[in-house]
Formats: structure tokens, sequence, C-alpha cells
């Protein structure tokens, strides 16, 4: 699948870069749909990561692309007429937490494992398994911190690795969700405050 | 509740939703399926002789009537020879339902006798498309199917059934409605945009309307000339917004492109409003795009918002139905005159007239479609190849009825027109509709005579025969130094083809028989082919070469005029 290796691992979060979630049915073919469709209008994917949302059916898929290869409004607009997509947004703009994981497979030995697990205590890297001759550290966070890590692993010997990609989501209230009813009870004392729930679908041309 | 087959409940759901024709092919997976047809007496089963057409069939029928079109192919080779019908679809948006069978679900995967990905394949020329795995889904597909390909932007979609889902029992149950929360098309536009396009037209000294396909489809034909009378405001048309406005209207001044009118590039590259209206600014109608107009604005209002600022950046974008936008936007725009702007498009008019045909003694393409028009009092439904002879259709026939016009654009797929001719000719019974073909293009469809025959359906035939894939030639001959490489073509005699089929066939051999033979081609109530053997180096004019500005449209050189 063009444009869906691993970023380069040194290149830092940027302006060039966006991050777009799109909410998808949770249906055969939708992966492939989003991925043929990043291929064809020549779209760099960076990253991407899929899983269940909070909603049943649906799946969240976390979108990072290269802003260079592609006007990110075009990227939204192609994504969302997708069948499968319901709901697409452009987190690049938002207050937003990102975060991602990593398991490496570090090669050491009597001698140097003390100082791999205290180059992990530093990182916060958690030690998920340990051999006699290697150990797996697991590390959540940005990318930044992940290839801090990485680089700091290299001298004793990185046998494999694996990285999740970026998953974001917006800092406060504002959801990417596909709107839901608020259970009533709570809608009820929104409603005798005044308070209105957002809930519009995208590009509606408003 | 009923129980049914899967057959059962794909041939009802179809006629509950309104299909009376499929165009198809059978072939083992679909066994059942045919199987099942003789208890469907309302649908219509039109055998063709390649599944290509049968998706091009499907296509015409659509462009010709408005409604869904139905093709049918078997699995493997069956589903691969309608790609090339679906892609043309895909690229002109029109409202196609492909119909596949496939291998049965315990052997999908395998690679088994006939087994193609055919939703992997169609992915991205379909607008949606459906691998069903249990009949009982069958029902709710072919609603979604049918919904999602004539609302919005039209586009194919394609429904792939394994064989023994056609042969699984289950309970039928037809849902009411359709909601799917992935689709929602915006008809109606956004209030505040309206009126800033309106502005943005009251201030306009120089505005010009750029029509698309999407008037056709949104038949929004009379909104658009209510608009355009009440802001006097010049229309011209893409190729594939022909007949959207009536080419006759004094407003209207022809189509654009690279085979476009003169007047009507040059009207878009001097004014200072464009409103483009279901149009995709195709590199093919705007020329060079860094080179277009700078300094216009865009007012560009779609149906697809993907569409706006895809090519070019937009002063006022309008998301929405050219039916439901138009009568809001009429209500907010002044009546205006624009008598000077007018007054310099016309004289540009009257210095590159375009479409003047000259004196010949041979026999000019122009001349054959300008006769066939007089002939047909312009009441004809024309569809068209690929090529030169479907610039000629386009220029020289006028266009006054939406629909009248059916011609590949965006994919350009010479074959098209016998097939789509045929698909217009079973929607439009006793109507009149001719093919015009080039003689190159006619012999990638050609078999599909057969279906002329078995159905009685009426088309005439005109192959415009130079003997050469004439497009092609025209390029190698201005753009590739006179280097003709693979393009003289080998002919059967069409007139004998034609015959050996069933079909009555005529030649015109000069000028004075065009008339002559098109007068009897029409008197005649079955299907004619007419093999008019016309000028073998006409040229089509005006050109905006490859990569050039609509600013620099070329017209006919003085030496080609003096042949």
């Amino acid at each position: 699948m063009t444009g869906l290796g691993p970023s380069n691992g040194s290149r830092p979060r940027s302006r060039r870069q966006h991050i777009v979630v799109a909410i998808v049915e949770d249906k055969p073919g939708v992966l492939m749909r989003v991925a043929s469709l990043f291929r064809r209008r020549g779209f760099n994917i960076e990253s991407l990561t899929v899983g269940h949302s909070e909603a049943p059916g649906l799946s969240r898929m976390t979108i990072v692309v290269d802003g260079e290869s592609a006007p990110v409004e075009q990227v939204e607009k192609q994504l969302y007429k997708l069948i499968d997509v319901v709901k697409v947004s452009d987190l690049s703009q938002e207050d937003l937490i990102a975060r991602e994981l990593a398991m490496i497979k570090v090669r050491c030995n009597n001698l140097n494992r003390h100082e791999l697990l205290e180059i992990a205590n530093v990182f916060r890297a958690d030690v998920i398994d340990i051999a006699s001759n290697s150990l797996i550290l697991q590390v959540v966070g940005y990318e930044d911190k992940i290839n801090g890590l990485i680089k700091m692993c290299e001298p004793y010997g990185v046998r494999e690795m694996s990285r999740t990609g970026r998953m974001a989501m917006a800092r406060g209230t504002k959801t990417t969700t596909v709107h839901e009813a608020e259970p009533p009870k709570i809608a009820q004392i929104h409603a005798s405050q005044g308070r209105r729930v957002e809930g519009e679908l995208p590009f509606s041309s408003d | 509740m009923t129980r049914m087959t899967g057959a059962q409940m794909l041939l009802d759901s179809l006629q509950r939703e309104g299909v009376d024709t499929i165009f198809g092919y059978p072939g083992g997976v679909v066994l059942p399926l045919y199987d099942t047809l003789p208890e469907f007496p309302g649908l219509h089963h039109i055998l063709v002789r390649h599944e290509q057409a049968a998706a091009h069939m499907a296509d015409g029928y659509a462009r010709a009537s408005g409604r869904m079109g139905v093709c049918l192919g078997t699995s493997g080779p069956g589903a691969t020879n309608l790609v090339t019908g679906i892609c043309t679809s895909w690229m002109d948006s029109t409202p196609v339902l492909a119909i596949t069978g496939n291998v049965a679900r315990t052997l999908l995967g395998k690679d088994g006798f006939q087994e193609a990905d055919i939703t992997g394949i169609t992915q991205p020329i379909t607008k949606h498309n459906y691998l069903v795995m249990n009949s009982r889904e069958i029902p709710l597909t072919v609603r979604e199917a049918k919904h999602i390909a004539t609302t919005g932007r039209p586009g194919p979609v394609l429904i792939d059934i394994p064989k023994d889902v056609f042969q699984e029992q289950d309970r039928f149950e037809w849902p009411e409605q359709v909601s799917l929360r992935g689709y929602k098309p915006t008809l109606e536009g956004h209030a505040g945009m309206i009126r800033r396009a309106a502005e943005l037209i009251n201030q306009a000294k120089r505005p010009i309307i750029i029509s698309g396909h999407g008037i056709i489809w949104g038949d929004a034909q009379k909104e658009l000339v209510e608009l355009a009378e009440k802001a006097n405001i010049p229309v011209i048309t893409t190729f594939l917004g022909i007949s959207g406005f009536p080419e006759l209207h004094p407003l209207s001044y022809g189509f654009l492109g690279m085979h476009g009118m003169y007047y009507a590039n040059m009207a878009a590259d001097e004014a200072d409003l464009v409103v483009a209206i279901g149009m995709r600014f195709d590199d093919r109608a705007m020329g060079r795009f860094n080179a277009f107009n700078p300094g216009v604005k865009i007012v560009h209002i779609d149906i697809d918002p993907a569409e706006i600022g895809k090519n070019f950046p937009t002063a006022v974008p309008i998301v929405g139905d050219a039916k439901h936008v138009l009568p809001k936007l009429t209500e907010h725009v002044h009546e205006r005159e624009h008598k000077e702007w007018i007054r310099w498009i016309d004289h540009v008019r009257e210095e590159h007239p375009s479409l003047e045909i000259r004196e010949s003694r041979r026999m000019l393409p122009q001349y054959v479609v300008r006769t066939l028009y007089e002939e047909t009092s312009g009441n004809a439904t024309i569809v068209t190849g690929v090529g030169q002879h479907q610039m000629w259709a386009g220029q020289h026939y006028f266009y006054n009825r939406p629909r009248q016009l059916i011609s590949s654009g965006g994919l350009g797929t010479m074959g098209f027109e016998l097939p789509a001719a045929i698909g217009a000719q079973v929607a439009l019974p006793g109507q009149e509709v001719w093919a015009i073909c080039g003689d190159a293009g006619f012999q990638m469809t050609l078999q599909e005579m057969a279906v002329l025959v078995d159905q009685r359906l009426p088309v005439k035939i005109a192959i415009f025969n130079n003997g050469y894939l004439g497009m092609v030639r025209q390029w190698q001959q201005l753009f590739y130094d006179k280097n003709f490489v693979s393009v003289a073509v080998t002919q059967p005699d069409f007139v004998k083809l034609a015959e050996a089929y069933g079909i009555k066939a005529l030649r015109a051999e000069t000028k004075s028989d065009v008339q002559s033979v098109i007068q009897e081609a029409r008197d005649f109530p079955g299907p004619v082919l007419i093999d008019f053997q016309i000028d073998q180096e006409e040229n089509v004019w005006p050109m905006v070469p490859a990569g050039a500005a609509l600013s620099e449209t070329i017209e006919a050189p003085a030496e080609e005029v003096a042949r």
C-alpha cells in the first residue's frame, strides 16, 4: 500500500502535517476505500490508526497526512464523499492531545541491562518482557519522546520495533464523534440552564 | 413475511424501485438469476453481445430518461468487461446500477474459475459498491444502491452477489426507508452565500454563466433561463452541459473548451465574474489552469462540495442542487442589461463566427451534421462516440431540449455511441435517435447491431467515415510534425456488414447524396446505417492546443480553409 509506510522517525510534528479524524462504518472494505482514496489522489499518509470508537458499529481512524501533498480541505471533502465515512474532522487547528505507543525490543546483557532500565525510567517506559539477552520496552507519548527513546536505545541494538502511529483527541468538551442524543436526564438539566448541544453535520455548506 | 430466494428478492426489489429494463449477459454464476427472470414479466431483459455494451446501454438509458439504468454481468470476465462502461458513467456522473454475480461464498478468495474481485476493482470508479453475503440483505442493498446512484451527484453503484446467495432462501423484508448516516447530500444552498453571490453578480460588469452537466441532472434548465434572462447574463456551457441551456436562446454563446467556439472561450477569458453551475472546471474546458483569466472572480454552485475549490480558488462557494439554489439566486439579482459586454461578445462572434460552414464541393463533416440538424428540425436525440465527429456533432447541431446530446465526455470512451444510442432508444420509444459514429470507434462495439435487430429498435447510425482515427491524425499533423503512425484504419464494407446483420444500409459518397440518404433513412421505420464518406483530412476548429490557455484559441489556418 503506497504511502502507508511509517514516518521516517526523526521528523518532529510540524505544520506541514495534518491530523484528520474520520468516523467510519465498521464494515468490511472501509480501510481499503480510505487507503485507495489517498493513493489515487496522491495524498501521502504519514500514519494511520484504526480502532473502535465509543459508538457501536463505528470505527475511528486517525490519519496523519503530509500537508504538502494535499490541501487538507480536499482530503476532508474527498473522505467525506465515501458513503461509509460518517464524519470527518481536521484536528490540526485544535488544541489536542496526540499520543503514540511503541514497543521496542532492545539487545542487552547482564552488564548493560541496568543502563537500559535507567533510560527507560527517564522516558517513563515500561519493561514488558525481559530475557537473558533482550528486553521489550513499551512507551506511550508524543512522537518526539518515542524518537528520543529509540535514539537512546540504538547503541545497544534495536532488534525489533512496532509503533501504532498517532492517535489524537481534542482537549476540553469538544468532541469528534457523530452527534448522539444526550441521556435524557442530562439533556433536561442542560435545557433548563439554556444550553444548546452542538450536532451539525460537516460540509452542510454553512 | 414471504420467503424468497435471493434471486427472487433481487428482481422483486428492482421492480419495486421502478426498474423496467435490464441490459445483461448470462453466465455460470448468474444462472439462478436468469432461471428466475421469467417470474418477473415486468422486467425486460435485453441480451447484449458484450458486457461493456450493457454498461453503455444502461448509461445511455439513464442519460436519455433521467432514470437509473441497470446492467448485469456474470462473474470474472463478465464483471471486468463492465468496467469501461462503469468508469464512463463514473466520470460523467450518471446513475447506473451494475449487478454482477460472483463465485459461491465458500469459494470466494480461492481463485476459482471465473472469480474476480470486482468490488475491489471498481472501488475507485463507483460511487459505492456492495458485496452481498446474505440473501436477506438484498432488498436493503438495492434500495440503498438506488438512493446513492440517483441522489446528490449521481453515479454508478455496483452490487456483487455470490451464486449461492441467489439460491439461499430467507424472509423478504422491504425496508420502509433508507437512511445512511454517512450520506446526506445538501440540496439547499446556504442563504448567506447565495446573497453574497447575488451581490457579486449585481456588481459585475462582465459576468458570464458557465453551466455544466449538473443543470441537466438537476433538471434546472428553466431555472437557469430565468436567472440568465433576469440579469441578462450570457451563457456558455461545457461540452456535457450542451442542451442544459437552449442553444437558440439569444443569450446562448455555445460551449467553451478545447474545441469550443472562439467567442465562448474569449468571453470566459474576458469576464470579470464566472458563475459556474454544475460543472467541475475540467482541463479540456478551461485550458491551462494557471493561465485562465487572471483576476476573474468565481461563484461556484455544485452539489458536490469536493468539486468546489478543487482546481480554482472560489470567491463564493455554494453547495446545493441547481434546482433549489437558482430560484433563490434569481430572487436576489437585479435586472440588468450588460449592453456593452454583450456587444463585445457579439462583435467577437461576428469577427470569428466558428460555426460558419465554408462553401466546398467536398463532403464536409460539418455540412453533414448541419444537414441532419435541418432535416430532423433539431428534434433528434444525438448520441456520439469520441473524437472529431463528436466535436462536429457538438458544434453544428443545435440543442434546445435537455438530454438531447448524449456523449462520453469525462472518460472519452470510443465505442460508446452505438450501445448508448440503443439504451437511449429503449428509454425513448417512438423518438428519433441518431448514433453519430467515427469509423474507428464504431468498430469497437459494432457487434451490438444485433441488438437493434433483436429488439426492433429504429436507431439511425451515421458513420463519419474518413478512414482515419481522425482526432489522432489531427494531433499527429499539428503537434507531431505530420508523423502519421497507426492512424489509417482498415475497414470492412460497412454497408455489407450492416446488411449481414439484417440492417438496411446506405452510402453517401458525394455531398449531393447527403440530404437524400438522411431523408431515406428517416423514412424507413427500422434501423438504418449510413456510411458517410466524408472528406478525409478535415480538422476540427477552433482548437486550444493541449497545455495552452483559452485566450490562445486557434482558428482554422488559411490553407485548410482554402482546400
